[in-house]
């Protein structure tokens, strides 16, 4: 059932041509594979995706999505051949899909239930902190360096230097104007 | 009854291509973000299953990892939308043709 609502949900995302609506769709998607993460035994991983993902990425984009105030997606005036690569591809990877399944259908099973305390918060936060010490630090330097990088994309550069960038395109505008009057007077 | 191990891989796939086929089509920067994160989603997923089914933490860590990375992912890829925004009013990717000339 849940598989079901993820991908109409994820169909309806790709389908809208509003943004904000395919936005919300994405919420369902996320909330939806939550529910599965649930059902899989890991509520850890149930926890962080509606925090992360529903919550904190999602603010993210509905927040730049009122901020840029946008109008609809535009129909498609692309070259032709990308539709052909686009179904084509899709095609490719629904095949790939139903041939592992087929494959991994023909596997013997694992038994499950030697599984129990795999999602357990502590198990993770054990497993966190000893044997996957380093890649966690780097994942932290990672945040870090990310949250540098969007501050410093996204500021507007300070009056002086706006200035500098103005008075450098209007001089670049002014030399263009000149070439051309010369080319006309010739 | 549990469902078995590669209804989860065939969900996850399907997930995987709508999110691919829906970065080629869409031209709407942020229609192919959501689309990239439906795809590391789809891939978390099977991160999931493969952990439940063998019994093993490690791919609820990588799941940890990849969450990371996207929220990154999303930090400086909004980011470079609005400035892109900035400069050129418009935020289609067709627009995005500064480096061609």
């Amino acid at each position: 059932m849940f598989a079901g609502l993820a991908i109409a949900s994820a169909i309806s995302m790709v389908y809208h041509k509003n943004p904000l609506y395919s936005a919300i769709s994405l919420v369902g998607v996320f909330i939806s594979l939550s529910c599965i993460y649930v059902t899989l035994a890991a509520p850890f991983i149930a926890a962080v995706q509606i925090l992360i993902y529903a919550g904190a990425i999602m603010v993210l984009v509905v927040f730049v999505i009122m901020l840029l105030n946008m109008d609809e997606d535009r129909p498609l005036n692309r070259l032709k051949y990308l539709y052909a690569l686009g179904g084509g591809l899709g095609v490719l990877l629904l095949a790939q899909t139903f041939f592992i399944f087929y494959a991994v259908m023909r596997a013997p099973n694992v038994p499950a239930d030697q599984a129990l305390s795999a999602g357990k918060t502590m198990t993770i936060g054990q497993a966190m902190y000893t044997e996957y010490l380093l890649p966690v630090e780097i994942v932290g330097v990672l945040l870090l360096m990310a949250v540098i990088g969007s501050v410093i994309l996204a500021r507007r550069l300070s009056p002086p230097q706006l200035e500098l960038v103005i008075d450098n395109e209007l001089e670049i505008r002014h030399e263009e104007e000149a070439k051309d009057g010369l080319g006309i007077a010739l | 009854m549990e469902p078995s191990l590669a209804s989860y891989l065939a969900l996850s796939g399907i997930l995987f291509t709508i999110g691919c086929v829906g970065v080629i089509f869409k031209r709407n920067a942020i229609g192919m973000f959501m689309c990239i994160e439906l795809m590391l989603n789809a891939v978390n997923l099977t991160f999931v299953a493969f952990s439940r089914y063998y019994g093993d933490t490690t791919g609820q860590l990588f799941v940890f990892m990849v969450m990371a990375v996207a929220a990154c992912e999303a930090a400086v890829g909004l980011g470079i939308i609005i400035a892109f925004f900035r400069n050129s009013m418009s935020v289609d990717v067709d627009d995005a043709n500064l480096l061609k000339n």
